[in-house]
């Protein structure tokens, strides 16, 4: 593990964030979380300074409100400094049915899992010192290798958010500053409840070990866990006259 | 991103697999979830933790159960002080993995690490240190609770007490504890010195436990196939902390999924071939030093272990028998069930100190207990159950609830003759299968 860091992640309370920060505040990593609930929020930071964090400051906001992005992402660098990561985690898992009645629920799932994470993204990485080295860590989704009937509102959210990290990467390919995307398959978290569980669920602390791993090897997509990999090849690869007909 | 935490159906079985039936079940993220949970009205609410109670402590057929997995959070620690604060879902495993490189570990733990410290509180646990360090519930200074009214008290020896009494082994029936403040003790490396001695018979068990006072850890492993001159035939470990050999903390369970076997696997020839195994396995019958992972928790590296009993579960017998009884009974119960044949795979024999943690429903007394597991078998099993049961509450002994799923209501009242104040500070919200069973009231 790297020297002791500062990492900012966006999205503090969800469960993947909390699992990859206790891991990184073993470490001695100090954190600024952001998020919507400042109790939680405290809760987690509680935790991290517990488990080894030397720091955890809060600010709360809700990150997918799309106005003033700049001035707030320009106010977080100013209040903790240049972080030498960041994770964002922060995303919904809208309802796809709601989402073609209710254009208002599409247009907010939209915003929530690629708009917003690409502005904000933007705007940490606007007249940033080139040679200032940064891992930026996002947390996509299995959901944005193939377009499929169940969910392609947050299956194009997440593809969308792919295609951006994917041409980000290749600006900074050669620089100190790496980007990670990390595609979690199922993960037993709270955004999963109301789907039922099965063998294919992992648990956010072995998805958050992955993430440790990704970043440590420098790796620019990971699949948690490594089988999800295997998994969307086959989708991915599958002829549309064969995926027509798939119910997935 | 909030999320509500939503309740589904499902089927849930305790660490046993006696039973499998439907729960509403929730697993509230946050704290703040969890109160709003426990003051929702409905049907009646259990909070669980791991669910590695065997019997129906953990379980409320039909009824709300609110599972603390995920509220796991330290609050604060004190490491010159040794003192931590947490989420009552925290485990004893994350916890080590917390403390034991700062060079802490807990005054008290099971035999397994998958345990919550609200689980290790409600059950009051104990561990292979109970004579010289008493109970969990003893190290436990405050803990938060919740109840059904809205309000959240702090209980401890000094305010609330006779409700910080009622909860501590009060089997989550006084509320939801949402956090638990206790002391943890220093270690200097995280391995023990052990020794391992072999056990003739059971008086020579009861004669190497007096001989090891000053050993703070004791466990003896008997072969229950053993009969006539050689029954209580087994192996006595006894261990204290190593002053040197690095702080590194444990390994994940190395086979995460054990699998369920088509029939029965743990036949009594395969029990013997393991208990030979056992035998000989590394420090058997001699001195040397171990991690605290496999002295404390052996069974740990198998994740599911409960799955090799099969489809229909198993039954564990876990009683306490003060002396000057403990011999005759434990010969007693031994014979039972050596005779019948139905073989117990694990059976544990330990010494339990004077120590008490105040808990009014807590388990240890001074005296020897003994657990023995039990692969279900239907009725037959039942019975030898509830025979050996019966032996226990005769010789003046009582069950460990969270073993238990045979106790009756006299056995339960005869044991525990203070359980009304328990009852009397149970939230009335709260309920569980065992607590209505053995109160026969409307818990």
């Amino acid at each position: 593990m790297s020297a002791p860091c500062r990492i900012l992640v966006l999205g503090a309370s969800s469960a993947m964030a909390q699992a990859y920060a206790r891991r990184r505040a073993a470490t001695g990593a100090s954190f600024l979380l952001v998020g919507l609930n400042a109790t939680r929020l405290a809760a987690v930071a509680d935790d991290l300074r517990a488990s080894g964090a030397p720091a955890a400051e809060i600010a709360t906001m809700d990150l997918a409100d799309l106005a003033g992005i700049e001035t707030r992402a320009a106010d977080l660098r100013g209040r903790f400094g240049e972080p030498d990561e960041v994770l964002i985690a922060y995303g919904e898992l809208p309802d796809q049915a709601e989402s073609e009645r209710d254009l208002d629920a599409a247009r907010h799932a939209f915003e929530v899992n690629f708009v917003s994470v690409a502005l904000w993204i933007l705007a940490l990485l606007k007249d940033r010192p080139p040679q200032a080295p940064l891992a930026l860590i996002t947390i996509g989704s299995v959901a944005g290798d193939r377009g499929r009937a169940s969910n392609f509102v947050y299956g194009a959210a997440k593809g969308g958010l792919d295609r951006f990290l994917e041409g980000l990467a290749q600006k900074h390919a050669g620089t100190p500053v790496r980007i990670v995307t990390v595609k979690p398959g199922f993960v037993d978290s709270p955004m999963t409840d109301a789907i039922a569980k099965g063998a294919l669920f992992a648990s956010p602390d072995a998805v958050g070990a992955d993430i440790v791993r990704a970043v440590e090897k420098g790796r620019r997509v990971v699949y948690a866990p490594w089988f999800w990999w295997v998994i969307m090849a086959i989708i991915r690869n599958l002829p549309w006259f064969v995926f027509r007909r798939l119910r997935i | 991103m909030s999320t509500t935490p939503t309740a589904a159906m499902s089927d849930v079985s305790a660490w046993g697999r006696l039973s499998r039936l439907p729960h509403a079940v929730s697993r509230p993220p946050f704290l703040d979830d969890a109160a709003a949970i426990v003051g929702a009205p409905g049907s009646p609410l259990l909070v669980r933790g791991l669910g590695r109670s065997y019997g129906d402590v953990c379980l409320n057929a039909g009824g709300r159960l609110m599972v603390t997995d995920r509220l796991d959070r330290l609050q604060w620690i004190d490491l010159q002080a040794g003192r931590v604060r947490a989420e009552a879902g925290l485990s004893i495993d994350r916890l080590l993995r917390v403390i034991v490189p700062r060079g802490w570990f807990v005054p008290v733990t099971p035999g397994t690490k998958f345990v919550t410290l609200g689980g290790a509180v409600a059950n009051d646990v104990h561990g292979k240190n109970h004579e010289t360090a008493g109970s969990f519930g003893a190290h436990v200074e405050r803990l938060g609770l919740r109840r059904s009214t809205g309000e959240t008290l702090t209980l401890s020896r000094d305010a609330n007490a006779e409700l910080f009494a009622a909860t501590i082994g009060g089997l989550g029936m006084t509320g939801f504890i949402a956090w638990v403040e206790m002391t943890l003790v220093p270690i200097r490396a995280a391995r023990l010195a052990i020794e391992t001695l072999a056990i003739a018979d059971v008086d020579d068990f009861f004669r190497i436990a007096e001989a090891s006072r000053d050993w703070p850890f004791t466990v003896a492993w008997v072969d229950c196939l053993a009969k006539g001159r050689e029954l209580g035939r087994g192996l006595f470990m006894r261990g204290r902390w190593a002053e040197t050999g690095g702080l590194d903390i444990h390994r994940p369970p190395r086979l995460g999924f054990a699998p369920e076997p088509p029939g029965l696997l743990l036949n009594s020839l395969t029990m013997r071939a393991f208990n030979a195994l056992y035998r000989k396995r590394p420090y058997a019958l001699g001195a040397g030093t171990q991690h605290y992972d496999p002295f404390f928790y052996p069974l740990d590296t198998l994740a599911a272990w409960n799955r090799l009993y099969g489809k229909r579960g198993f039954y564990q017998h876990q009683s306490v028998i003060p002396f000057p009884a403990a011999r005759d009974t434990v010969v007693r119960l031994l014979e039972t069930t050596a005779a019948q044949g139905q073989g117990s795979f694990l059976a544990v024999l330990k010494l339990l100190g004077e120590s008490r943690s105040g808990g009014v429903l807590s388990f240890p007394m001074p005296g020897a207990t003994l657990a023995l597991d039990f692969p279900n078998k239907g009725e037959r099993t039942r019975r030898l159950l509830l025979t050996l049961a019966e032996i226990a509450t005769a010789a003046g002994g009582r069950l460990y609830p969270a073993k238990d799923s045979v106790m009756t209501p006299d056995m339960f009242r005869a044991g525990y003759p203070e359980w009304r104040s328990v009852e009397a500070w149970r939230d009335p919200a709260f309920g569980s299968d065992f607590w209505r069973r053995v109160t026969g009231d409307a818990a």
